[in-house]
């Protein structure tokens, strides 16, 4: 065994950080949606050709191995780097072309992908398939030459900037089993027919729903194979979960910025770090960060050797999440009376924990929540019983 | 990076899977646990047999010279397998550090008894405080004559009961800090004046009170130099908390596999339990933890294997492993429901001994609080 990173990597690491201290502001914080979303910063780190870090050669990609692609993400996810105009792209949408995607899409989308050129989103979750996404609802239904769409979308992050939809459709609603009728299917953002709406969160992020009123795509439309959409959704969210793993490294940053501010702060006359009880909880947060990095080697281990890791990404997406939670409840606990304080003169971080409390509880909904994610870990990979 | 086991590793572990599910099943540690010597001397040999005792140790100490990894594998099995005996106070407390601090004489003289399993050894390191730390070592070793006398009471000295010699630590002088002034001796057990006695344990461990009265040790059995010896112990208490690690992760994982069949198979209200939301959920929880073990148990010995600075990585690894295999035992009971709780039932065993393994060397708290140090708290 081997913990160690070459000296490749850690040049490559180097090599990032230069990149991120130059590009980002000294006062960034990538909390706020303007934050994370620039298609600026995306066409520079496409300029390095990193949005394509880990894709094939063949397709324009650097091919570097997947320890090199951990280190890129933990890299960005340290410094919050805004990723939202190429992150589904990158980590979804290209993968799976490049996996299932016809000759034709390929050349159409990847090379604009890699660009940074096209912003993508994700079109599954509905008003009544959540969870449960093979319920879904959304129909497309032959007409001549063209596939007419019917139906709504909801909670599809970046909806409002996106030039395509990587999305679920119904395509055979008589088939025998539900997710054999799913087809999946590119369509233009821009297409006649696509209202996008939104709500508020309670993190600030809009979340968006897409509405579709006879929309009229090519045939063209459709990804890989008609009725395979369930095989394509199912390996897209493993990218996603794989994703999920590096943001561990982000936490690491709020970690540290809450030791810092517990090394210089006092409560009750004494310095925070006296105090024994914020000693073990910033102690077992330091073990839990630990152990989610460890997670995440793992989980890009086993894809480098070819292998899905279905049960290990699960298990990576759950302990991140439920890990940034506690993380966000400590640093509220260490910031005391002035945690929930959002802005202003006595606001700590400017007010960024107290954001954090509130936007540390998507991570454990979205993506597949926790619950059904630990269910897929019992099935797929401990061979329990279907219920 | 490369995280998979070598070739030789894996076989290794099969090697030591087979054996030990052959020679040491579950019906002869129950038996050892309620016998006064609590090990078999018949498996103790086959043990040696294999070089297991001499894993780690240079081949001129007839040692079979393989490295920190492969031991750490080995003890997994081990603690899947809960082999009773005094191998790890042996092979762990004993003989590492006269690896680490023992003049050629001293290496000569008692690391082929170890190897060939001829000799027991363990380390008698915890007083009646039950301190973790140096400033809790009180047990006097004076000068006098051509040696040094020793005085005090030793606790929870694990197999001294059936040990041949013991590593000693103990106070020489007082000096400005917990650590200046220790200083350790390879005791002969039968030397006149020790008195030994076993203390009944909740994992029947053959935990020992140690009494010294006035017992001589001559100068050349001193490990280390005088005053500083801390620092050895500093070190072995690395390894051997990785490997008590190693130990409990094997333990954890053969919890796990225990329950995952037994959830399997058990049916109620017409369908196997491991259909419901509830048992699934328990089960990617152990699954998780024992996992989350595994990886900081193999990057720690990986760190200590290439003389990487681990402090801080043994008190997470430890810190961790402690409560995870606590929380896999103690889910897998409830998972098995009223069977679990028999004596019968194999799951006991490991129950039992997650508790004792967590006090070993450092309970979670402890362990927290030198992470909470090693980041600058």
């Amino acid at each position: 065994m081997d913990f160690g990173f070459t000296k490749e990597e850690d040049a490559f690491r180097q090599e990032i950080r230069e990149f991120l201290r130059t590009e980002l502001d000294p006062d960034f914080k990538g909390r706020t949606p303007l934050e994370r979303f620039s298609r600026e910063f995306t066409r520079k780190v496409a300029k390095k050709g990193w949005l394509g870090v880990g894709w094939p050669k063949e397709y324009g990609g650097l091919g570097r191995p997947h320890t090199e692609q951990l280190v890129y993400s933990e890299e960005m996810m340290y410094s919050s780097a805004p990723a939202g105009a190429h992150i589904l792209a990158q980590n979804m949408v290209g993968p799976s072309l490049v996996r299932v995607g016809t000759e034709e899409q390929k050349k159409e989308y990847l090379p604009k992908i890699l660009r940074g050129e096209q912003v993508w989103c994700l079109g599954y979750t509905e008003p009544n398939a959540g969870t449960d996404l093979a319920a879904c609802q959304t129909s497309a239904v032959l007409d001549g030459d063209e596939w007419v769409i019917n139906g709504q979308k909801m909670f599809t992050s970046f909806a409002e900037h996106a030039d395509y939809a990587w999305m679920t459709v119904k395509t055979d609603p008589d088939a025998p089993k539900r997710h054999r009728g799913i087809s999946m299917f590119i369509v233009d953002m821009k297409t006649p027919g696509i209202t996008v709406g939104s709500m508020d969160s309670m993190f600030d992020y809009p979340l968006y729903e897409v509405f579709f009123d006879n929309v009229r795509v090519p045939k063209s439309a459709v990804v890989g194979e008609l009725n395979h959409g369930w095989n394509y959704l199912t390996t897209a969210l493993d990218h996603e979960r794989v994703f999920m793993g590096g943001c561990v490294a982000q936490h690491r940053r709020v970690f540290e910025q809450m030791v810092e501010y517990a090394k210089t702060h006092y409560r009750n006359g004494k310095l925070i770090t006296e105090d024994p009880i914020i000693r073990q909880r910033l102690a077992q947060l330091a073990i839990d960060l630990q152990v989610g990095r460890l997670f995440a080697y793992r989980v890009a281990w086993i894809v480098g050797k070819g292998v899905v890791p279905f049960a290990e990404a699960s298990m990576t997406k759950i302990f991140t999440s439920e890990l940034e939670q506690r993380l966000a409840n400590t640093a509220m606990q260490i910031l005391g009376l002035h945690g929930p304080l959002i802005e202003g003169a006595h606001a700590p971080f400017d007010g960024y924990m107290a954001w954090e409390y509130k936007f540390s509880l998507m991570q454990a909904v979205g993506g597949g929540s926790n619950e059904i994610e630990r269910i897929l870990i019992a099935i797929a990979g401990l061979g329990l019983p279907r219920p | 990076m490369d995280l998979d086991l070598t070739e030789e590793q894996e076989m290794l572990r099969s090697t030591a899977r087979d054996f030990l599910a052959k020679e040491c099943p579950k019906s002869l540690v129950r038996e050892l646990e309620d016998d006064e010597k609590g090990y078999s001397p018949e498996l103790w040999r086959k043990m040696a047999e294999l070089g297991w005792m001499g894993l780690v140790l240079p081949e001129e100490y007839d040692g079979m010279e393989m490295g920190f990894m492969d031991l750490i594998i080995l003890v997994q099995e081990m603690g899947r397998n809960i082999v009773p005996g005094p191998f790890f106070s042996s092979v762990l407390l004993g003989s590492l550090p006269i690896l680490f601090a023992g003049t050629n004489e001293q290496k000569k003289e008692f690391l082929p008894k170890v190897a060939s399993g001829e000799a027991i050894m363990t380390m008698a390191l915890t007083e009646p405080n039950a301190r973790y730390d140096a400033a809790g070592i009180t047990v006097k070793a004076s000068a006098q004559g051509d040696g040094f006398v020793i005085n005090g009471t030793k606790l929870f000295v694990e197999n001294a009961h059936i040990a041949d010699y013991l590593v000693c630590v103990t106070r020489t002088k007082e000096g400005s800090t917990g650590e200046d002034g220790i200083t350790l001796f390879l005791v002969d057990a039968k030397s006149p004046g020790i008195k030994c006695e076993v203390m009944p344990t909740i994992a029947d461990d053959k935990l020992c009170e140690v009494v010294f009265e006035n017992v001589t040790v001559p100068q050349q059995n001193m490990l280390g130099d005088l005053h500083d010896g801390w620092q050895i112990v500093a070190k072995t208490s690395q390894h051997a908390t990785i490997a008590k690690c190693a130990e409990m992760v094997g333990g954890a994982e053969a919890a796990l596999d225990m329950t995952l069949a037994y959830v399997k198979e058990r049916v109620q209200y017409g369908k196997p339990i491991g259909s419901f939301q509830a048992i699934q959920h328990y089960c990617a929880n152990m699954w998780t933890s024992v996992n989350a073990s595994r990886n900081l148990m193999y990057k720690t010995a990986w760190k200590l294997a290439e003389g990487l600075p681990a402090t801080e990585d043994v008190a997470i690894t430890k810190g961790w492993i402690n409560e995870s295999y606590k929380f896999v035992t103690e889910r897998a009971v409830q998972c098995h429901g009223a069977i679990g709780l028999t004596r019968d039932h194999d799951l006991g065993l490991f129950y039992r001994r997650a508790k004792a393994a967590e006090l070993f060397l450092g309970d979670t708290d402890f362990q927290r609080e030198v992470v909470a140090q090693q980041i600058g708290l």
